[in-house]
């Protein structure tokens, strides 16, 4: 029997881009027009402003650890605890919840404020997740 | 609103709390309901006015027999009964009912008649929080506390003593689910549920329900129990997802709803006697102390932890031992009010003395929504 999968988004129209930029190995943000706000999650108006001119843009892709907890029990479906579920602070602004990978999922190595870069995990033909590892360098 | 136009005339719990497998939890609103009509004097065809979250006005009102001209289903988490006190309150000023009943229950523990929480795989939270790994509240509610106690330079031991504290409350309590007294090392030595928080500082998960009744100050007197006024009320939401709060260093929730109700009280918080924080997680207590405005939040750990929220400290909290100890449905608002009325009546198992000003603060979802509703005995 195969074991649980982990949970798989499914996009929406508002969110299509950002699904498409990860297959191709692109973290997309977007970024208003009008006053420049960068956003996410994703969706075609600034929350900031309400223009609806606004771009689709490819991020940097680092960031650092802004908060995490390690999870224990119960775990989700697809993990094996215990397992960090991860905020990470983009360099462009936006903050996202991710996991940590290429790192001891243990408080000693997961450093608050640790430097960060874009790894990403391919789930299937449809869905690539964005991760993140510990930046090199 | 105006202060003191409103007041609460019926509170009651459900006949049992804790494990409750022999009722589903449509009953459970019912058993809740019944005994707040009892306490109050009232027949269920003197309603008027209903509200309830998870459960539809609908479903709870025909099970019941109630046909009101004024419903609420504001459902926005574990703060929902904060809110609808807030808005019969308004209703009742604004002549829209008389008398309004609000029901909370749930079978969080028994699971019968409760429907299991979903999350949509094309909703937000489905694309962009659950493929990480969150699963159920005490994955997702504790993620901002390291960046809360980097940020201000509070301790385990600290937030450990909140779970402590509260159990003196419980152990003064015979509703209480738990009254052992337990100690710092016994909190930081508990299972690891999802670190930096283990077991004793993640709420209980029980079944249970509450209700209460509102009625006009004017007509509250002709009620056999004490009333207990509404001196102010707020309430405000943020996210649903906990990985887009505005910081992890407060609840933007929090700091609408709590200083509305303050405002709207015209009280400091000096004035206040005795204050209830929605514990679902031992850091609540710490945010809301800060975002409340009680204190800096950099002095709520050390607050809590030199003893002036535990039985004979100068500002009881948690009085019926909170979320931690006393019972948790999985929406536990509800029991907070409850506790506030009992300390405006006279009659919580820990009652403190010659209080007269109760703070409720409640909290949805994970920092999702707040509201706040500031009780007093006197007109």
């Amino acid at each position: 029997m195969a074991e649980a999968a982990r949970a798989k988004p499914k996009p929406t129209p508002e969110t299509q881009h950002f699904w498409d930029g990860t297959q191709v190995g692109e973290l997309r943000l977007q970024r208003c027009d009008a006053c420049s706000h960068v956003y996410f999650p994703p969706r075609p108006f600034c929350p900031s402003c309400a223009s609806r001119k606004v771009s689709v843009f490819k991020a940097t892709g680092k960031g650092k650890l802004y908060s995490y907890v390690i999870n224990h029990r119960p775990a989700a479906p697809g993990f094996t605890p215990p397992y960090a579920i991860a905020v990470v602070e983009l360099d462009e602004g936006p903050r996202m919840m991710s996991n940590i990978i290429d790192c001891p999922q243990t408080p000693e190595a997961l450093e608050l404020d640790m430097k960060l870069e874009v790894a990403f995990e391919k789930l299937d033909d449809q869905i690539t997740l964005p991760l993140f590892r510990p930046a090199k360098g | 609103m105006r202060r003191n136009q409103v007041a609460v005339v019926g509170a009651a719990e459900t006949t049992e709390l804790g494990v409750i497998p022999n009722m589903s939890q449509l009953q459970l609103h019912a058993d809740a309901a019944l005994n707040a009509i009892a306490d109050a004097g009232l027949k269920l065809s003197d309603i008027d006015g209903f509200a309830t979250a998870v459960e539809t006005p609908q479903q709870v009102c025909h099970y019941l027999g109630i046909k009101p001209t004024w419903v609420d289903g504001t459902s926005v988490g574990g703060c929902s009964f904060m809110l609808h006190v807030r808005h019969a309150a308004a209703a009742i000023e604004a002549g829209l009912c008389k008398t309004v009943l609000i029901t909370h229950a749930e079978s969080g523990k028994s699971m019968i008649g409760k429907q299991p929480r979903f999350t949509a795989p094309d909703s937000l939270n489905g694309q962009f929080e659950a493929p990480f790994g969150v699963y159920g509240p005490p994955s997702m509610f504790p993620i901002p506390v390291l960046r809360f106690m980097k940020t201000y330079g509070i301790t385990h031991e600290q937030i450990a003593m909140v779970a402590v504290v509260q159990r003196e409350w419980a152990a003064k309590n015979p509703r209480a689910t738990m009254k052992n007294p337990i100690t710092v090392a016994d909190v930081l030595n508990s299972r690891m549920i999802a670190y930096p928080f283990r077991l004793l500082q993640c709420c209980l998960v029980t079944d249970g329900g509450g209700a209460l009744i509102l009625t006009s100050a004017d007509r509250a007197k002709d009620f056999p129990q004490k009333p207990v006024y509404i001196l102010g009320t707020g309430e405000s939401v943020e996210t649903p997802m906990v990985s887009q709060m505005e910081t992890f260093n407060s609840s933007r929730a929090f700091k609408v709803a709590g200083p509305l109700a303050f405002k709207e009280a015209g009280i400091t918080h000096k004035d206040v006697d005795h204050l209830m924080i929605y514990d679902a997680f031992a850091h609540l207590p710490l945010y809301g102390l800060g975002d409340l405005g009680f204190m800096p939040h950099e002095e709520t750990g050390k607050f809590i932890a030199d003893g002036n929220t535990r039985p004979g400290g100068k500002l009881p909290l948690n009085t019926n031992g909170g979320g931690l100890s006393y019972m948790h449905s999985g929406m536990y608002g509800m029991y907070a009010l409850q506790e506030s009325v009992r300390q405006m009546r006279g009659i919580a198992p820990a009652q403190v003395k010659d209080a007269k000003i109760s703070v409720c603060h409640g909290v949805g979802g994970m920092f999702a929504a707040s509201g706040t509703i500031i009780f007093t005995n006197e007109k």
